[in-house]
């Protein structure tokens, strides 16, 4: 039998299949076969390539075609037309979206790309194939490692690369590693947090959907690197794509020797398991994680010890985003020198976002770090859906609210602390003029005081008081002191919580005020008298903090 | 894995098998798959072609299907599109044709006179 000649390329990630991608794809390999097109036509499940809000997205190959909006209905139509007579079906058509580009020479890729490190394999290949992956150079990175430097030399290529977490501090990732390693220890771990709890943020899926062996490749080298035997993927348990493809590539992966024992006949040992998340919040801060790893309560810890010194069951543990770990293979490959062409000097190679909101492309990207927040809404999000740009919030409900005149400053670690502001996990909302900070800020501290996990006083507390403020203000009933009081025990949280949720409430509201003062006060009733009991409350509150 | 030979075997096999899905190709080959073009038999030389191609080893070759182009009489028509180059019809093409163009003009370069449509 010949080889077929078209490729329908099928994304099925969480919102695709949502949209009823599965189906999509069915009716697609039934129409085929019915149409006796069965070895001419293949169809092939990858990853997202980039848009978000076009319901399911089929991208039909050699052709360059790419639709979206499809229904099981439009189906027969499609392969009618397109796969049968050759004419695409252009009612369905995704304006302005490409398909993804070829595996030739890994610069040639990168270019065709528009400098994808994270993405470069999401959408174009299948994730379930391991091969596929090693085709595209895949593996290459840990067989290099492993045969060609020491644990040493590899973590000077991290910390010479500048790599940065992508987790949302941005602490520089060699120099983590550079702590765990020179520690000895009868075991160690690699751990990768993948339990993505920041609310909009969702590229680590995606890594995780279209790619799974650049994560786990990223693991084993940092395995290597820091001298650890085990490691474990925490997923966050609604992911169940991403948990059933990374259990099939932890799987593949074995049967090829590329995880357990001796891996390249250099005696090097590292096998990776997942663990399940049950979905708090706080369990993506790396202590609270660990814990939950054990089987305890998701609190976290007091620091130090890091979980260098002692993490999992004790040991020295390290631990990743998913995005960092997947940014390690390139540059094993490529370079530290390399990876520093990209980017800034600051925070050099690329981040990935999700972009949402009212824009007109809302979906997953990968830009060189430096990129403005301007760039971002004009180039990949293809403009503002409707009104003109308002505010956008960085980062997820943990990050900044900035207001117009931050549109020109550019997404970068440095640059942004700079003007007082942080990067925080990779997802950008991006807000008209129909959206009120009141509202939203209200919104954001509902989440807050939900996913509190009751450990310290200041945070159990602290939030119960800024949700009924902001609920206040969202109502227009707040009293006088309550714009002030907002913002006291907010720095008051930042300074005494136990960890960085509790302190994190202080982004949205201050920057908030910075940008959007007046509407704040507009939320407040002159004539509003705050109640005898209530009145006290600021006291008790000073008195426990 | 014992070591990066055997992860380079695997990646050049792999490749190969890849390339057309990515839209990167050496050459095009269009069939008419009009109504026209099927009662003439353009099934059959859509298969010849890409049975001609398989055999030949060729995987960056992308073969595929257009409506009628208004001179049904002569179908199946092909269209061989090698990049850089202008594009080549030929007319009625059967099993016997498909494969000589495959053999001489997609793989050999030149261009099977008899056969093209004029
Ligand atoms: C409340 C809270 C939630 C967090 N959630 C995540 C998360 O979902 N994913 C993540 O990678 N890091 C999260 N972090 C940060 C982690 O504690 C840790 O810094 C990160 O995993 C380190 O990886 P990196 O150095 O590669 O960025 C969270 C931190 C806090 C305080
Ligand atoms: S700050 Fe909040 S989430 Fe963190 S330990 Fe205290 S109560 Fe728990």
């Amino acid at each position: 039998m010949s080889k077929p000649r078209m490729f329908l390329l099928v994304p099925i990630d969480a919102n695709t299949v949502i949209a009823g991608a599965r189906e999509v794809k069915n009716r697609f390999s039934l129409e085929i076969g019915k149409r006796g097109l069965a070895g001419e036509a293949k169809v092939i499940e990858t990853g997202s390539f980039g848009p978000a809000d076009a319901g399911v997205v089929v991208a039909v190959q050699p052709d360059g075609v790419v639709y979206g909006r499809l229904a099981p209905d439009d189906v027969p139509r499609i392969v009618e037309e397109h796969l049968v007579k050759g004419r695409p079906y252009v009612e369905r058509i995704l304006p302005g979206e490409k398909p993804p580009p070829p595996p030739e020479s890994e610069d040639a890729r990168h270019t065709q790309l528009h400098g994808r490190v994270v993405l470069d394999n999401c959408g174009r290949i299948d994730p379930d194939s391991i091969e596929e992956y090693i085709a595209n150079d895949g593996y290459f990175a840990l067989g290099q490692a492993l045969t060609a430097m020491t644990p040493a030399q590899v973590i000077e290529e991290v910390k010479a690369s500048g790599l940065r977490g992508r987790g949302g501090a941005g602490f520089p990732t060699g120099l983590k590693w550079s702590f765990c390693a020179p520690v000895k220890a009868r075991e160690k771990y690699v751990i990768c947090n993948a339990d993505e709890g920041e609310p909009g943020t969702f590229k680590d899926r995606l890594i995780m959907e279209g790619d799974p062996h650049k994560v786990l490749e990223g693991m084993a080298i940092c395995a290597y690197a820091i001298g650890a035997t085990r490691g474990y993927v925490y997923i966050r348990g609604e992911y169940a794509i991403s948990i059933e493809r990374m259990q099939r590539a932890i799987d593949a992966a074995r049967a090829k020797g590329l995880l357990g024992r001796n891996i390249f006949g250099r005696g090097f040992n590292f096998d990776i398991e997942i663990r399940k998340g049950a979905g708090a919040y706080v369990c993506g801060e790396e202590t609270a994680l660990i814990e939950s790893m054990e089987g305890k309560r998701g609190l976290p810890r007091l620091k130090p010890p890091f979980p260098a010194q002692s993490g999992f069951r004790g040991m020295p543990t390290n631990v990743n985003n998913v995005e960092t770990l997947a940014n390690v293979p390139a540059i094993i490959r490529r370079g530290a020198a390399w990876f520093k062409s990209l980017g800034t000097a600051g925070t050099p190679g690329t981040k990935v976002y999700t972009i949402l909101g009212h824009i007109n492309r809302p979906g997953l990207i990968e830009v060189p770090a430096g990129v403005t927040l301007r760039e971002i809404i004009e180039e990949y999000g293809g403009g503002m859906q409707s009104g003109s740009f308002h505010m956008a919030q960085l980062g997820g409900t943990a990050g900044d609210i900035l207001g117009r005149e931050m549109l020109d400053v550019p997404l970068d670690y440095d640059a942004l602390q700079k003007v007082g502001h942080s990067l925080g996990s990779g997802a950008i909302l991006i807000m008209n003029e129909s959206v009120n900070v009141r509202d939203f800020l209200h919104a954001c501290l509902k989440f807050f005081h939900h996913e509190s996990c009751g450990r310290c006083g200041p945070c159990r507390n602290g939030l119960h008081v800024l949700r009924d403020i902001t609920g206040r203000l969202k109502d227009g009933k707040a009293y006088k002191d309550d714009p002030g009081l907002m913002q006291e025990v907010a720095l008051a949280l930042k300074s005494s919580a136990f960890c960085p949720l509790g302190q994190s409430p202080a982004a949205p509201i201050m920057s908030a005020w910075r940008y959007f003062k007046d509407d704040i006060l507009s939320g407040v009733d002159s004539n509003a008298a705050r109640p005898r009991m209530a009145r006290s409350l600021r006291a008790d509150l000073s008195a426990a903090i | 894995m014992k070591n990066l030979d055997e992860l380079r075997k695997i990646r050049d096999e792999v490749r190969k098998g890849l390339e057309l899905r990515s839209g990167t190709h050496r050459a095009k080959i269009v069939v008419g798959m009009g109504t026209c073009g099927i009662a003439a038999g353009a099934r059959d030389t859509m298969k010849a072609l890409m049975d001609a191609l398989e055999k030949a080893g060729v995987s960056d070759v992308a073969v595929t299907a257009t409506g009628c182009a208004g001179f049904c009489e002569r179908e199946p028509l092909v269209d061989v599109e090698i990049t850089g180059q202008a594009p080549v019809r030929y007319g009625k093409v059967d099993v016997a044709a498909a494969s000589r163009i495959v053999k001489e003009h997609v793989l050999g370069g030149k261009k099977v006179e008899s056969l093209v449509f004029g």
